[in-house]
């Protein structure tokens, strides 16, 4: 049986652990006035880009421009800013590179519209294919069904009388000359 | 018809070789800039050897600068490009070419001793620890180098190191032209 103090100690050993992992997580503490404005510093801190490193956004990245625009981000959002003039501010500055989800305009529609664009054109081929597959179908089975049952073996037309001639000459030479 | 369809795949593969190799000679790091044609930002900073004086972007107005065309060079003592930079523009201030420095998120000292070292290029430097006018402007790594007119529009910027090839390259025509319009 535990004893009490024993029970406590764990406890209290328990809630260090908890704590510890709490405190190392949150390194880069962010203070907001106002704790709604959280998620979205998360959002769009998330959905920016690093503008040095390429293929980070501004949470991964730990370099110093990302460690400045995380904080001016906070601050243009505890001056009130909206999600979308946050934005435009910084594409003000630092051109579309920095939206990791670019706005659909001119020069990126094409961006935008290709996913759909090839997956219609790969929907139409292949029912393209299976039209084309049908459309065959019908003459297979006409022959597959007077010989066999299934579909899958390859149809053999019955040899004329002639051929039938050709073929045991054929064989009939063959056998002499091996023996 | 059905032969020239068989060639579509091939048609597609060339083109997309094309469009793939003559992105060999892009540079991935390059931004594309989004402040040429705009006005130098506002802002209102110390000047590095004179704590007491504040620059602020009427310098670039044509007010106190005479309706100058001068470079503005983003510089700092951590910067190691800066310091293969750094004699090509004592150069260009010796030729007469006015440029104003950018000390960015640096330290003021060392910074002075920089300059004392290396000689001093720059007509003033602007001295910007936090970076605020690096994030007004865009600066995403030093040095960088922008084109300022007599209007204080900037005409042009080059990210990364300006040497003689560059200046030849990107700067010069341009500069000369901006020059002769202040002038008339």
């Amino acid at each position: 049986m535990i004893s009490l103090p024993s029970k406590l100690s764990k406890f209290g050993l328990g809630l260090v652990l908890l704590v510890s992992c709490e405190l190392f997580a949150s390194a880069d503490v962010v203070e907001f006035s106002d704790e709604q404005l959280r998620p979205r510093y998360q959002q769009l801190i998330a959905e920016l880009r690093c503008p040095k490193c390429q293929n980070q956004n501004l949470a991964d990245s730990n370099s110093p421009i990302s460690v400045d625009l995380r904080r001016q981000v906070q601050r243009l959002l505890e001056e009130g800013m909206s999600n979308k003039q946050i934005k435009a501010y910084l594409t003000s500055r630092y051109s579309d590179f920095i939206l990791y989800r670019p706005q659909v305009k001119e020069n990126t529609w094409f961006l935008w519209l290709a996913p759909i664009a090839l997956l219609l054109l790969g929907l139409i081929i292949l029912y393209r294919i299976s039209q084309r597959q049908k459309s065959t179908d019908p003459s297979n089975k006409s022959v597959a069904d007077s010989s066999t049952e299934s579909v899958d073996e390859p149809t053999v037309e019955p040899l004329s009388a002639d051929d039938q001639l050709r073929l045991r000459e054929l064989l009939k030479n063959t056998n002499g000359d091996s023996n | 018809m059905n032969r020239l369809a068989l060639f579509i795949p091939l048609i597609l593969c060339i083109a997309l070789g094309a469009f793939l190799f003559s992105s060999l000679d892009k540079d991935p790091q390059e931004l594309p800039s989004a402040l040429v044609g705009q006005p130098f930002p506002n802002f209102a900073l110390e000047e590095l050897n004179d704590p007491e004086r504040l620059v602020s972007s009427a310098d670039f107005r044509g007010e106190s600068q005479n309706g100058q065309v001068v470079l503005v060079n983003i510089w700092a003592t951590w910067c190691f490009a800066c310091r293969i930079e750094h004699p090509y523009l004592n150069g260009l201030a010796e030729q007469g070419v006015a440029i104003i420095g950018l000390n960015y998120k640096d330290n003021r000292q060392l910074a002075q001793q920089w300059l004392a070292e290396r000689g001093d290029p720059y007509q003033m430097t602007i001295f910007d620890p936090q970076g605020t006018l690096g994030i007004d402007l865009g600066v995403y790594g030093a040095p960088e180098t922008y084109l300022v007119d007599a209007q204080g529009i900037i005409r042009h910027r080059r990210v990364g190191v300006v040497d003689e090839r560059i200046w030849n390259k990107e700067f010069r025509d341009l500069y000369n032209q901006l020059v002769e319009q202040a002038n008339d």
